[in-house]
Parts: structure tokens; sequence; C-alpha cells
């Protein structure tokens, strides 16, 4: 019975864990992730049986990501590592609402999403909020336009991609930065994203492609053809 | 379609979420806007980058303090 895993926990809607059980069709063209593994399903059978090390496996296998995730939305270390320990508590909590219609990751996403955004909203009160509208279209047309070259990523060593992305996408604005990071590293559907940030589909997409639009305006700084010549 | 509908549509169409009839809008507008199709082959070359992307390794520190908490919270249901 769904209903029955709705535990009011301060800070969240009591809605929140009744949604996380229901059922999200995945986005059909998303690329295949390579989260999931087969045995995924076995672990979090153990886990719900009390199997603290089938669990300890789960949160050892999706760790890096979910501090990932965390570090992404709230754009702090210290609010990263609380939101990620709480995500985990709380889903060992309730993973008895689980039921296995969506992949355990994404469940795990969408309570350390909530756990970040709690904290981001708590740091940055009257400075962010998702539920605003966002502005005309007047901004969406970007001024620059280099040529990138048919691979710019490759005049990039590994280690410094990553350091490039993780400062274009920091300095996003955070109602830009939550959404690419749910839609398109965390790969969930629009109507997972919607759900997990209480706004409407709509809302995910206007969001989104501002987002994908700035990140393609901040890497052409660093993708134009002959910038690092 | 003009170039404000391509950049309006942008994201579904990446996503493969626009209706056929729109969608072969679009790429007629490609045909002859390279301003558009650059934007296009950009935004959908930043988003790859994006998802090909790999999370650093938790630190050590932080790691050891989640697990430890784990560990306060899993123990009694060990027994």
């Amino acid at each position: 019975m769904r209903n029955a895993i709705f535990i009011h926990e301060k800070g969240y809607e009591p809605q929140f864990w009744g949604m996380l059980s229901t059922l999200s069709t995945p986005n059909p063209h998303r690329l295949p992730s390579s989260v999931a593994r087969e045995d995924e399903h076995l672990l979090v059978a153990a886990a719900k049986k009390g199997d603290a090390t089938a669990f300890e496996e789960l949160v050892s296998r999706y760790e890096d990501k979910i501090f990932r995730l965390t570090k992404n939305i709230t754009g702090n270390r210290e609010d990263a590592e609380d939101a990620m320990q709480d995500a985990f508590l709380k889903a060992y909590s309730h993973l008895q609402g689980f039921h296995g219609d969506s992949r355990f990751y994404t469940w795990l996403v969408r309570i350390a999403a909530n756990e970040s955004l709690m904290r981001l909203r708590k740091r940055r009160p009257n400075q962010f909020s998702l539920d605003e509208p966002v502005e005309g279209d007047a901004d969406l047309m970007s001024r620059e336009l280099e040529d990138w070259g048919p691979s710019p990523e490759q005049g990039y060593a590994q280690a410094e991609l990553q350091d490039i992305l993780a400062e274009v996408i920091d300095k996003l604005e955070p109602e830009s930065r939550i959404v690419l990071v749910l839609r398109d590293l965390e790969e969930l559907s629009t109507q997972e994203a919607a759900e997990a940030l209480g706004i409407s589909m709509a809302a995910v997409k206007s969001r989104l492609l501002r987002a994908r639009l700035k990140l393609r305006e901040k890497l052409n700084r660093y993708f134009r053809r002959g910038t690092l010549n | 379609m003009n170039c404000k509908g391509v950049i309006r549509e942008l994201s579904n169409y990446i996503d493969g979420d626009l209706d056929p009839a729109l969608k072969a809008e679009l790429e007629r507008h490609l045909q002859h806007c390279e301003d558009c199709t650059m934007i296009v082959d950009q935004t959908k070359k930043s988003i790859e980058i994006l998802c090909d992307s790999r999370p650093v390794e938790l630190p050590s520190d932080v790691r050891s303090r989640l697990h430890s908490a784990l560990h306060k919270k899993l123990s009694p249901r060990q027994t």
C-alpha cells in the first residue's frame, strides 16, 4: 500500500514519499544508462530484508554520482556532503516504500535532489525560486557563434574537461543548473524531474532549454576553433 | 519557421519530442540557415560531452564520514 509510506518529515511535503513510489515512463530518447546493473534488484531486495551489507554495496555504487549531484545543485561542498549523507540515510529508512517501479538509482536521485534543494533554499531564501515564471525568449538568441570543429573536446585532457564542465555548470543560475543536472546528467525524464522539483513539465522544459543554450554559450569560450593555439 | 522558432523548439528537437510536421519544418529551416545549424549541432555536442563526463571520486574524508554515519544507522538491523 503506497500511502503507507507517507511520513511527514521536517522539510518534506507528505506527498513526496508517495511520489517517489509512482511509476514514471523513462524518456525513450535518453542515452542508454550504464548506471543500473543486473543485480541491483537483488541488492535492493536483500537490503529491504535488513541486509546492511547489501545496502552498503548500493551506497558504494552510487556515492560518487550522488555527491556530484548534490554538489552540482547546492554549489557548496559542505551542503553537498550533508545532503548526500541525509539522502542515503533517508533512502534506507524509507526503503520499504520503494516498489521497484523505477530504477533504484532514479529513486535515490530524487531524494538527493530534494535534500539539496532544501539546503539551497535555506542558503538563498530570497535569491532562488523555481516557481518564478521564466522570462521571455528575447535572451535566448546567442550572439556568440563560432566554429568548434568536429571534436572540440579532444583538445583537452579528461581532467581538464572535467574542470571546465564543473566551472561552467557552477556558473549557471541555480534554476537552470538544477534542471540541466537532473535531465541531462542524471537522465531523469521530464516528468520525473518535474515531480522531483515540484514544478510543471512545461517549466522543466523551458528551464532546460535555457540551461542547454547557456551551456553551449559558456562552452563556446573553450571550444571555438583556435582557442588552444 | 524562423530562427526564433528553431531556438524555441531546440530542446524538443534534440530530445526527439517534436511532431513530424514541426520537425520537417525545422529541418527545412536548418537547410538554409548556417547559424541555426551551428547552434543545434553545438548544443547537441554540449549535451553529449556533459553526458559523457564521469563523476570525480568521492574525497576520502567525505566517504569516511558517510560510511561511519551509515554504520551508526544500519547497525541495529544487523543483529
